[in-house]
Parts: structure tokens; sequence; C-alpha cells
């Protein structure tokens, strides 16, 4: 009785000092498959998912303390449960310097095709393959700057995996990722520290960042874990499994090092961006890039809607063993902003590749339906891919031409209903 | 070719005081539009808080609360504004470098995401959170960036009212041209008629409810903009006007962005 009794006592007085600010947000989440998934997976997926963010300043932001609890349960895939802290860390800002220590979140770049450059976080990837959705990460980051430069250098606290769907999950690969047989390069494992640095710099229009890191990779190399007692072999070569038995994927972390580009021209209407990688380390030493142009028409045809047309070109060195599916393709999209009361919003694009003709539709709409309330509606459709390969012929005769092949089954409706507080 | 030269002539001295006068009314403009642009400078740093009172065609309303916190400097001025409400978009922020002779600059923040978005020149031209406002409209543009014509004086409510003409120098504009009430005594601007792109009335502004801060600054506490075309308005409530609050520089940087609160 009497802790909670201080408690108050204390968030009082905090108020009472200081300033404390807290929001959240309760989500709803339906995916509708139109088709059964291709290792048998359920057509309806429901989650449910909570965040809050609990912001604390004594001294009017000179010191700051947040904290941003996460929190998503699946009807269908454990796997996609999570419990994670997206934040919860320390601000100190004086003259020279801002200093932010925790578990953060940090985002860079400027394409909307991909997230090159990005590469502080790890991807949520069990919430949906685009990577919107990202893990707190552990650091202490140092941040000097001004108005036209702004150096951020990291140290990062140990190493997270990135969440994969499970077995009853979709959007996966025909083998499940099983992160307990996780490997590392680095003989300190997840516990590595390990360093980036940006440097941004701002002269109108040119607007230009310069990272690098090194550590341990955030996107895994996957390889089959196979029992020997549980392969079939037909003149000594091995040809498919024991009936029953499936493998699993076991993620490797590499330890790399990353050299990134991100640039925005800005010319009134019309935005050019560019992000750029160079990759040491790992199977394999690769570049990527990302690039193209937003152009946008203020007030389309005299009304008060705005329209913004996307065009990005992605490439990766590796090509066909490129470790996303974009490594010859092209982005088209158009953002239609409607300006209205309930802040209406349409965004459609489809992503092609150049080589194997398969194309990535997308048509998300969002609005808000009343002060706390906002629903969005989704469209994912993959088209131009064969059915999805089984897991004898994913391990033994791996198709590298059609990179969407896995997800061949997998287009879907979502629908989040957003309610904040 | 005697008579060519004559016509010549007649039509240059015809012009002649047509010139003068013509030189006269853009003086004038320019004379006025200065003493009404010194009026909202040199508070150093202010912050003050924002509802939108949105209202559509049919009668249907909306609201938005934001905070702004802004700064003088030598070149020009800086914004901070974080939203409130509605609920969805709280805890954005949009920070705006506004500059006397070059272009503007302008960073959105998304909290969601933690990312700060560099966007384009012509986003302030469009409705401002689905209001009526612009952009260019909410944060009072420098004289420097139109140029002026003096009209005529007319009443204006209990005052006279200089009308004056502003032509934008930014193509990005949103506007061919606007028109100007500013009052004969403070020199505050009371009115303002916006002129699309087909040079048909868009919008009028007006400014009312202004109260002195500490002892200098006339602010109105309230700001209308009606929309005769799609018959729709926004009302502004200006309140808990702070002025000396020792903002600087290093408040309005992209770092300042990422921790807006």
């Amino acid at each position: 009785m009497r802790t909670p009794a201080l408690l108050l006592l204390a968030l009082g007085y905090c108020t009472a000092a200081g300033a404390l600010d807290l929001r959240g947000e309760l989500g709803l989440d339906v995916r509708q498959f139109p088709h059964k998934g291709a290792q048998g997976q359920s057509q309806l997926h429901v989650a449910l998912r909570g965040q809050a963010d609990l912001w604390y300043s004594p001294n009017q932001g000179r010191d700051a303390f947040t904290f941003s609890p996460f929190i998503r349960a699946d009807t269908e895939d454990s796997q996609r449960d999570l419990v994670d802290i997206s934040e919860l860390a320390w601000l100190h800002v004086n003259e020279h310097f801002e200093l932010r220590t925790g578990i953060r979140q940090v985002f860079w770049g400027v394409t909307e095709g991909t997230r090159l450059v990005d590469i502080i976080n790890q991807t949520d990837t069990a919430d949906g393959p685009e990577g919107d959705r990202k893990l707190g990460q552990p650091m202490m980051n140092l941040s000097i700057g001004s108005h036209s430069h702004t150096l951020d250098l990291f140290l990062l606290l140990g190493h997270r995996q990135p969440t994969f769907p499970g077995a009853d999950g979709r959007l996966r690969l025909p083998l499940v990722v099983d992160t307990d047989q996780a490997t590392w390069e680095s003989s300190r494992k997840q516990e590595r520290i390990d360093l980036a640095a940006r440097w941004q710099w701002t002269a109108f229009p040119f607007w230009l960042g310069i990272s690098g890191f090194s550590g341990t990779a955030r996107e895994p190399e996957l390889a089959p874990v196979i029992d020997p007692a549980q392969l079939l072999y037909d003149n000594g070569q091995p040809v498919g499994f024991a009936p029953g038995y499936i493998p699993t994927l076991a993620p490797h972390y590499p330890l790399i090092q990353q050299l990134g580009v991100d640039l925005q021209v800005t010319q009134g209407d019309l935005l050019w961006k560019l992000e750029a990688i160079q990759r040491w380390g790992g199977r394999k030493d690769f570049h990527a890039a990302n690039a193209g142009l937003e152009y946008t028409q203020v007030g389309l045809f005299g009304s008060r809607l705005d329209l913004g047309w996307l065009l990005e070109g992605l490439y990766d060195s590796r090509g066909r063993e490129a470790s996303t599916p974009f490594d010859r393709d092209l982005l088209l999209g158009w953002r239609l902003t409607f300006n209205d009361m309930a802040s209406t919003e349409l965004l459609s694009s489809v992503i092609v590749d150049l080589d194997s003709h398969e194309r990535l539709f997308s048509l998300e709409a969002r609005r808000r339906l009343a002060d706390g309330w906002s629903i969005a509606l989704e469209l994912r459709q993959i088209a131009g891919t064969p059915a999805p390969q089984t897991a004898e012929a994913f391990v033994f005769t791996p198709d590298t031409r059609y990179a969407l092949r896995p997800l061949a089954r997998d287009s879907f409706t979502r629908l989040q209903l957003s309610w904040f507080f | 070719m005697r008579v060519v030269l004559s016509v010549l002539l007649l039509i240059a001295v015809a012009c002649l005081p047509f010139q003068a006068a013509h030189a006269d009314t853009v003086a004038e403009g320019h004379a006025l539009a200065k003493a009404a642009d010194a009026q909202l400078r040199g508070y150093v740093d202010s912050q003050v808080s924002l509802t939108m009172e949105l209202v559509g065609p049919s009668g249907q309303t909306a609201s938005r609360a934001l905070r702004v916190r802004s700064l003088e400097t030598d070149s020009g001025e800086y914004t901070l504004m974080v939203f409130d409400t509605p609920r969805d978009v709280a805890g954005s922020a949009l920070l705006s470098h506004n500059f006397r002779e070059a272009d503007d600059q302008q960073w959105l923040y998304l909290p969601a995401i933690r990312r700060v978005k560099q966007i384009g020149a012509r986003d302030k031209s469009g409705p401002f959170m689905g209001s009526e406002f612009a952009f260019e409209d909410l944060v009072t543009p420098f004289y420097e960036k139109f140029s002026y014509r003096y009209e005529q004086d007319e009443a204006c409510g209990e005052l006279t009212c200089a009308i004056v003409e502003r032509i934008p120098r930014d193509p990005h504009s949103g506007y061919t041209r606007q028109r100007v009430w500013i009052d004969r005594e403070h020199h505050l601007i009371r009115q303002v008629t916006y002129y699309d792109r087909r040079e048909t009335l868009l919008k009028t502004y007006t400014a009312s409810d202004f109260e002195q801060h500490e002892g200098r600054h006339w602010r109105p506490a309230t700001m209308r903009m009606e929309n005769h075309q799609n018959r729709r308005q926004t009302r502004l409530l200006w309140q808990d006007f702070q002025f000396g609050l020792g903002l600087d520089s290093r408040d309005f940087t992209q770092n300042a962005l990422l921790r807006a609160r």
C-alpha cells in the first residue's frame, strides 16, 4: 500500500517540479489473405498492439527522460508476439553537445523504395516486410551540431536479432528462421560493442549525410540446418526429406563495415534523392543504390489536392545473390494528399523487377475518423512470380531468379484501426 | 518623320505625370509595408499557443492545437511548431528557417518513425493542416518578399486603413497578388485579400482583438480566413504570448527538431 502512495507522491513531485508528458496508441491490425498460405497458414490474422510514450524533463528539456514500451499480440503466429522497449533513454543537452544514452531509435535516409543507409536499429520484420517498425537499440550517442553541420558518434552496446514470422505466420520463407540457432562472427557474439558515425551537412538546396558503420550486420545470412538422419538419398545424392521433416534456417551475423551516402536536393516542388552504400564483410562485398525523384503538383487542377510523383531506381551489385528482392528494380508511385479535415492520404506504388518482371503493387490509404481515432487500409499484391517452392526445392534447387517467389500466395489486405491517448 | 517624332514626344510627355505618380505609389506602398513589418519585428524570441478551428462548407468543424516558438536572426526568423492535437499527429513538429533574402527551408519531424524530412518549397502554398491558411499566410512574411503599390485610403472600423497591393516575388507562392489593409495609426495589418493564379478572389483574411504585449508588441489574438471559392473558413486563436524566453539558435536546429516537445 505504501509503495503506490510513494509512487504517486513521486509522480506528483515530478509534475510539480518539471514537465511530464504521456501519450500512446492502441491498435487493431487485421490482415486478410485471399489464399491459404504456401505452408497451409490461415487467411485471417488479427493482432493487437499498444505503445506508450512517456517523457519527463525537470529542467525545460536540458535533461529529458523517455520511456516507450511496445507490445503486440497476434492470434495466429506466436512469433509475432512482442514485448519491446522502443526507447528508455536519457537526453542531456548543453551548449556544446547533446548526449543521448539508453535504448533509442534512429532514422537515417531520404528515399522511399528501400532503407539502405539506415543501420542503427534492428528491424521488426515480423510486423511487415517493408521494415518500417524497428526494435530499440542500446547506445551512447554524442551529437555535436550547428545549423549547417551535425556530427553524430555512436557506441552501439550489443546486437539484437530481427523478429521473424513463425511457422503459422505469413510473408515468410518455406523454412522458418530459428533465432535460437543464431551464430555471430564476433567472438563476443551479441555482446560486441559496435561503432557508427554520421555527418550531416545542410547547405540549401543540398542536404547530405555521410555515414559509417563497423560492427555486426543487422541483416543475417540464412543457412538451412538439416539433420542428416532425416535426408532421403537417390544414387548417393540427397533428394528430399523424411516424411514430416522440415529443416529450419539458422541466422548468421557477420562482422561488416559499411559506408553510406544519403543526399536530397530540394528544388521547389522537385526533390532529388539518393542513397548508396558500400559494404565489406560477410559472404560478399557489395554496393547498392537507390536514387530517384519526387515531384509534387501542389493544388492539382486548381483543387486543394496535392499529387506527388515518385520515381526511383533500385540497384544491388550482388544481382540474384542479393539478400533483398530489389537488385535491379524500378519504383513508380503516386502520393495523393487531400488536405481535408480528416487528413486523407493515398499512396500507391509498384516496384517492377527489370529482370524477372515480378511486380509488387501496393496501395495505402489513411484518414482520421474523429479526434483520437484513425484508420488505415493497405492492399499488397504480388504478381508475375511462380508458385512458392516446397521446402525441399528451396533447399536443394533454390530459385534465385524470382526473389518474391516465397511470397507468391501472400497478397493481402490490411486494416488498421488506431486509438490515440 | 517629324510627325512620328512629335507623336512620340507627346506620348512621353503624357506619360511623365503617370510615371511620377507610379513611382510615388510604389514608394508609399513600400514604406507602409516596411512600417507594418517593423511592428512584427524586434521581439527577439517568443512562444505562443495556437488553436485552429476549421469550419467546412456544410458547417462541420475540427480543431488543431499547436505551440509556436520563434526566434529573430540576423538574416530572418526561425520557427518551430509542435503539434498537440489531433492526437494522431501529436509530437509531430515543423522547423522553418525563413530568410529575408534567400529561399526558406523547412523540415518535418515524424515521431512514429523518428524521421526528419526536408520538405519542398511549394508545400508552403498548400492548405496547412487542412485549414484555409497556407504556411505562407501563417508565418508573417518579410516585406522584402513582395513588390508594392499603394492604392488608396479607406475607413476600416473606427480607423483609416491604407490599401496596398503586394505581388509575391517568390515564384512558388500560391498567389498572383494580395491587397493588404494597413491601419494608419499603428501600421497593423487588419485585412488581406488573396487572388489566385486565375486572378480571382480566393480568400479574405481578417485580424482582430489586437493586444499589446510587453508594452510594445501588437499581436492579434484572433485571425480569420474565409475561402470564397470553397466556402470553408478557419479561425486562429493565439493565446499565452511569451516574449524574451532566452531562446537561441540551438533551439532551432535539426537536433532541436528531434527532441521537440
